[in-house]
């Protein structure tokens, strides 16, 4: 039985860390994760998936891939598996997949401005320059020590999603970094 | 150094888990007997030169074989894992 006198109030993992911060021409803001669901496929079943998910518009993505329709988006998330933003997963999906609602276990940032590349060059060990990160590319890699979900969402923007739980670790570095690379003009 | 993953491409040493040589893909018959078993558990060779051994990129979760050099660092190439 519900206690009514409890009252459950909903929060975003990026609350109380102090956003948006702003260093030089770079602004870091939270993106609140209303709705994720990772995608991970039984053996074999990949066509399957895509078939279900064609009722969105979409279908499984390829790896370092992401695709939107109707509002909705899907998002290469590792080897055969995907999150699937701001939708609800279709009917008959989770014949073909383990589905698992991951909405409050990540927190999300979009790093905005024409030093984000550099912003991002002191922590993420890739080559995030836009003729080897192009727009709309996808990866799964590190920022600094925490797992990292990174898409080049424009020219000068990167959304950023990490563990919840890091949020704060995450903030902080990625401060850190921007305040360093404002402060070499 | 720098290692392929069958999803993600060639990505730098720190994204992997060192998981040793490719020994653990040979696992003996149960009853393969103890000197096999003492052989797959316990003994590994030390070469300076060509080996292979297992990786595990931790941002997108593939196993991988790869192919190096203990004495060059060169890595030759890897193989995912099913």
């Amino acid at each position: 039985m519900a206690d009514p006198s409890v009252t459950l109030t909903v929060t975003g993992g990026a609350d109380g860390l102090g956003l948006p911060l702003r260093h030089g021409d770079c602004r870091l803001t939270a993106q609140p994760v209303a709705t994720a669901s990772l995608i991970a496929p039984y053996p074999g079943r990949v066509a399957a998936c895509s078939a279900a998910l064609a009722a969105l518009g979409l279908a499984f993505p390829a790896p370092g891939q992401g695709l939107s329709a109707q509002g909705a988006r899907i998002v290469w998330a590792g080897r055969e598996q995907a999150f699937l933003f701001d939708a609800a997963p279709p009917d008959g999906l989770a014949e073909h997949a383990s589905l698992t609602d991951q909405a409050d276990g990540w927190a999300r940032f979009l790093l905005q401005g024409t030093g984000a590349e550099a912003v991002l060059a002191r922590l993420v060990p890739l080559d995030l320059r836009a003729g080897s990160f192009p727009q709309g590319r996808v990866v799964r890699s590190l920022l600094g020590h925490m797992p990292l979900l990174l898409i080049r969402a424009a020219s000068d923007a990167f959304e950023i999603t990490t563990y919840r739980s890091m949020a704060g670790s995450a903030v902080h570095e990625l401060g850190r970094a921007m305040r360093a690379t404002a402060a070499r003009g | 150094m720098r290692i392929p993953c069958p999803c993600c491409g060639w990505r730098d040493r720190r994204e992997f888990t060192y998981y040793g040589h490719e020994t653990f893909l040979h696992r003996p018959a149960p009853d393969a007997g103890a000197e096999a078993w003492d052989d797959y558990l316990h003994n590994r060779e030390n070469p300076a030169g060509p080996t292979r051994d297992l990786w595990y990129h931790d941002p997108c979760g593939s196993w991988v074989v790869v192919a190096r050099d203990t004495v060059t660092h060169a890595v030759a190439g890897g193989e995912g894992l099913a």
